[in-house]
């Protein structure tokens, strides 16, 4: 009986390994299909049947994409919307780790009749529908603190301590830190600023990296928040510098440049990859935690 | 200094932040788009006062985009989410099939996808579609030995729905962690008692991890009402050769009416429904699943 299950189980091994690799070559489809058309020369590019491997590599797409402005009407414009982007995402991660800690370490350190209202209020922001705020937030920003244009809306509020998943999260783990531990340092006469500083954040590194990790990736991708604010093309990050690009590129005559765009494609979206099998532990940890989603 | 005005005092020291941040970018906003949204603005002229008309304008169907977006995004909803919940429960279950070579690599090529820009994504996603050169219709071709559908245009919808559960990472980790949690001597007990696998899943696995289930049901259908960015690229990228009324998202009206029409005034009533139906659709979901847990955990 038991043995005939355990033969069961061990068919059961190849289709699981037959289902996994027919799921991974789905789930790789567009990655290969980018990685591929960056390569690839025009003509080929619009060949009816499309070769995964491009008949001759043209590396220099890469060039043409990044740095070339003669290559399409409207060139990608890599140089100041790399340092828009990472200047934006530096700031977020920084802004984040700190106001969201210290908001964060107010709610699960101190108790007060306030305590629990407050943090269900909260907790209930998190429900809103982004676009509700973005109106009037635009309106703020534009009309009254003069920011259209200007890169302060894409970091400015990350300061506030106003990310409820971000601060749930570092609320849970605070929450967590022995007593005794604040004790000891309370009598060695260290302040209540002392033990937020000097004991608690660096206790606190796995779960500031999951913070951080997130923050790059919300920043880097976002899309919506510069599309609204940036007018002027030195000041593009680059999820819309590379909506930008899309219509550079269908600017060419022989039709849309698919390999230049795949190639600045590729060119965003490597640091997100990387900075995934840097960190991949925070991500897994951060996602089964709090279930943030994008 | 008693010790607990001293803590109130630090209490409300720590959350200074926070406190300023939602005055100002949660509370001030969500009260002035109800204010605006009963006003006509078009931020450069002040706000005039008009009861409730942008909402008799909307349900009457004089703003001409109103009906169709819903339709857009209600059927997108109905089938992104449950396809994509599925999706990411029997990835997660695979992927937690015990003692796999290379597990680890098929987790990382199943859930990083979820993490890459919507926008270059997006834009490769219109590239694989594409009818003529792209390379689904490739595929199609060499598997059905024909010319495949116009994607693009006559199935547009549907695209947005492949990029969707294509995107199913996210779901599919909080369903590992909660498979996590499953107690393996319940598991060892049912197949003791001789269940085979269909029913350990059913009468285990799906109850065990039901709030899992139903968490990930209630935030993919507010994700859904809220697609933009796909919606907004794809449009873009697609031009002329996509359906572009399927495509026209909810959120999409939103903008358009008050970016690009200044009709700002209409927008934020259009973004307090939005909030209405998603904030019922939320009831509900915790209503039915009040209702239904019972028959679960007769299970």
């Amino acid at each position: 009986m038991r043995n005939g299950r355990m033969s069961g189980a061990r068919a059961f091994r190849p289709l699981v390994y037959a289902v996994l690799l027919v799921g991974c070559a789905i789930m790789l489809m567009p990655v290969m299909a980018m990685v591929s058309t960056a390569l690839k020369s025009m003509p080929e590019v619009y060949a009816p049947e499309p070769n995964l491997i491009p008949a001759s590599f043209h590396f220099e797409n890469f060039y043409k994409a990044l740095f070339d402005p003669a290559a399409s009407y409207r060139p990608f414009n890599f140089l100041p919307a790399l340092k828009n982007t990472v200047a934006i995402t530096l700031l977020n991660i920084i802004g984040n780790l700190v106001s969201c800690s210290l908001v964060a370490w107010g709610f699960a350190r101190y108790q007060c009749r306030w305590n629990r209202p407050l943090f269900i209020v909260m907790l209930s922001a998190m429900m809103l529908p982004s676009i509700i705020l973005s109106i009037p937030t635009f309106v703020l920003f534009v009309k009254y603190f003069g920011w259209y244009d200007t890169l302060y809306p894409l970091w400015v509020p990350s300061f506030f301590g106003i990310n409820a998943f971000f601060v749930f999260l570092l609320h849970g783990f605070f929450r967590g830190i022995p007593e005794s531990l604040l004790e000891a340092a309370r009598i060695d006469g260290c302040s209540e600023i002392g033990i937020f500083s000097r004991v608690v954040i660096p206790l606190s590194k796995p779960v500031l990296m999951v913070v951080a990790v997130f923050t790059f990736i919300w920043s880097w991708n976002d899309f919506f928040t510069p599309l609204l604010y940036l007018e002027d093309e030195s000041k593009f990050t680059f999820a819309i510098a590379l909506r930008q690009f899309v219509r550079g590129s269908q600017g060419s005559v022989f039709g849309t440049q698919w390999n230049l765009l795949m190639a600045a494609n590729i060119v965003v979206t490597i640091p997100i990859v990387g900075l995934f099998f840097a960190a991949q532990r925070y991500f897994v940890e951060g996602i089964s935690l709090t279930g943030v989603k994008q | 200094m008693t010790s607990a005005s001293r803590d109130t005092k630090y209490f409300f020291l720590f959350i200074s932040p926070w406190l300023a941040g939602f005055l100002v970018f949660i509370l001030g906003p969500v009260l002035s788009s109800m204010y605006l949204s009963l006003t006509k603005y078009s931020i450069s002229d002040p706000p005039r006062w008009v009861g409730l008309d942008n909402y008799a304008v909307i349900f009457k169907g004089w703003e001409p985009s109103f009906y169709n977006s819903v339709k857009v995004t209600v059927a997108y909803s109905v089938i992104a989410v449950p396809l994509g919940v599925l999706v990411a429960l029997l990835a997660a279950m695979l992927l937690n099939v015990p003692r796999i070579k290379g597990m680890s690599y098929f987790r990382t090529v199943f859930f990083l996808p979820s993490l890459l820009p919507a926008v270059a994504t997006t834009i490769t996603w219109a590239f694989v579609f594409n009818p003529k050169y792209g390379y689904l219709n490739a595929v199609y071709a060499s598997v059905f030995d024909g010319e495949g559908p116009n994607w693009l245009m006559e199935h547009t919808l549907a695209c947005l729905v492949m990029i969707a559960v294509w995107g199913f990472g996210n779901t599919m980790m909080i369903f590992l962690a909660g498979l996590q949690e499953v107690p393996k001597s319940l598991v060892e007990a049912a197949t003791v008692d001789g269940a085979n696998v269909w029913q350990r899943f059913w009468h285990i696995t799906i109850p065990a991890i039901f709030p899992v289930i139903f968490f990930n049901f209630v935030v993919g259908i507010i994700v859904s009402f809220q697609v933009f960015t796909q919606a907004f690229v794809f449009r873009e990228v697609g031009g002329a050769q996509i359906n572009e009324k399927a495509v026209f998202f909810y959120v999409l009206n939103i903008y358009e009416n008050a970016f690009q029409n200044g009709r700002f005034g209409l927008a934020c009533a259009l973004a307090w429904i939005l909030m209405m139906a998603i904030l019922s659709m939320t009831l509900v979901q915790f209503y039915l699943k009040k209702k239904w847990a019972p028959y679960l955990e007769a299970n």
